[in-house]
């Protein structure tokens, strides 16, 4: 088995270049490596001047999703070995401008996670003394899955539309809406509806299906647009029917 | 009391990706997606030559024969023949995604996809074996 394995890592210094550039590094290619463990060896040993980010390297904390070899990944779940003989080609995530190296802006992304009003709104707080607002096992199962999104942007990388229109409210952010949408103890779809039912909103998705492939929490953030767009088609027919009934 | 920063959205030191117009050729599934995307053209197609068939039929027995003769013209052979693999790869993908869109639970379990995909697919063939067989048939 070859011991090392090449790295072709982009590369962006906007003080001195106007585009991004390859940079090949050979690092050891050991079993329980996985690129990130490349990148942090060529960090500490061979050139400190890369820049990435990363943090709790065990798929928890979404920071370190990259480009390896075309397809959005988390760098701390992308085992070496299963790029051997290489060469690898690590890039920042697409649809995100760089801002350096392999790390890109991703304030777009937080803003549209604040528009959905990720957060459980009740029409009236129920007073402490009554006790915290109780839920079954079944009512936890139907928003469990997409309470499990980690922010790894990897969706908006996979998704084309996302990246024609960045208008586009995005995959992880509407599948974090239906978490709240589906959950037993929120009230606040009403809020929610105009951002998500606008044409920037659930009707952006062509459903490509790519953000699902993505997902290395299987979120599934494409079913949760598709669902949601059969239950607002659902209450639009209503309300058509039905002109008196309140929304 | 501090300001709050202000930062300034105009960054020249981003570096910007533009899309490509051929990005839909990377990769098989977005190229599956715009076959999609575009197979409504032809399901927009058939719409209109049944209009124009039951235009020809309700003008009388002779208009219709001339719909029929120029129906057999290999031009309007050949794209109905594409037209109609568009719009079976439609229809196909149309229920592969019909389990992810709807949630059907029994006796508090959500159903596998298949149950929901496959009597889409049954209900798909049989209304298309009852149609060929009163298309055929008479």
């Amino acid at each position: 088995m070859a011991d090392t394995i090449t790295l072709q890592v982009a590369r962006y210094r906007p003080e001195a270049e106007t585009e991004p550039t390859f940079q090949e590094y050979q690092t050891p290619c050991r079993k329980d490596w996985v690129v990130l463990d490349a990148l942090n060896y060529i960090k500490d040993k061979v050139d400190g001047t890369l820049s990435f980010r990363w943090s709790c390297r065990m798929g928890i904390c979404g920071s370190c999703g990259m480009t390896v070899n075309g397809e959005p990944k988390l760098t701390c779940a992308t085992f070496l070995t299963d790029y051997a003989p290489g060469p690898v080609r690590v890039e920042p995530l697409r649809n995100f401008p760089i801002v350096r190296d392999l790390v890109i802006e991703m304030s777009d992304f937080m803003r549209k996670l604040v528009q959905v009003k990720p957060w459980i709104i009740r029409a009236e707080e129920k007073p402490l003394s009554e006790g915290e607002y109780l839920q079954t096992p079944e009512e936890m199962d139907e928003y469990k899955q997409f309470s499990m999104c980690i922010n790894c942007m990897l969706c908006y990388s996979a998704c084309p539309v996302y990246g024609l229109d960045p208008h586009f409210v995005g995959p992880a952010a509407i599948a974090l809406a239906q978490r709240y949408n589906l959950d037993s103890r929120d009230q606040g779809a009403s809020e929610r509806l105009d951002l998500l039912s606008d044409h920037t909103g659930i009707w952006g998705c062509t459903f490509v299906g790519e953000c699902t492939k993505a997902c290395p929490k299987s979120v599934d953030p494409a079913a949760s647009i598709q669902r949601y767009k059969l239950k607002t088609a659902l209450e639009w027919f209503k309300s058509f029917l039905m002109p008196r009934g309140a929304r | 009391m501090s300001q709050a920063p202000i930062y300034t959205e105009y960054h020249p030191r981003w570096y910007r990706r533009r899309v490509s117009t051929y990005w839909w050729l990377r990769r098989p599934s977005y190229l599956v997606f715009i076959l999609r995307e575009v197979s409504s053209l032809f399901v927009a197609w058939f719409v209109v030559f049944t209009l124009l068939q039951i235009h020809a039929l309700s003008e009388g027995a002779e208009s219709y024969q001339r719909f029929q003769e120029w129906s057999k013209n290999p031009v309007v052979v050949i794209v109905n023949v594409v037209a109609l693999f568009f719009v079976v790869l439609h229809s196909i993908t149309w229920f592969k995604l019909a389990p992810q869109a709807m949630v059907v639970r029994f006796r508090g379990k959500r159903v596998p996809a298949l149950w929901i995909a496959g009597p889409n697919y049954a209900a798909w063939l049989l209304v298309s074996v009852v149609v060929a067989w009163i298309v055929l048939g008479g």
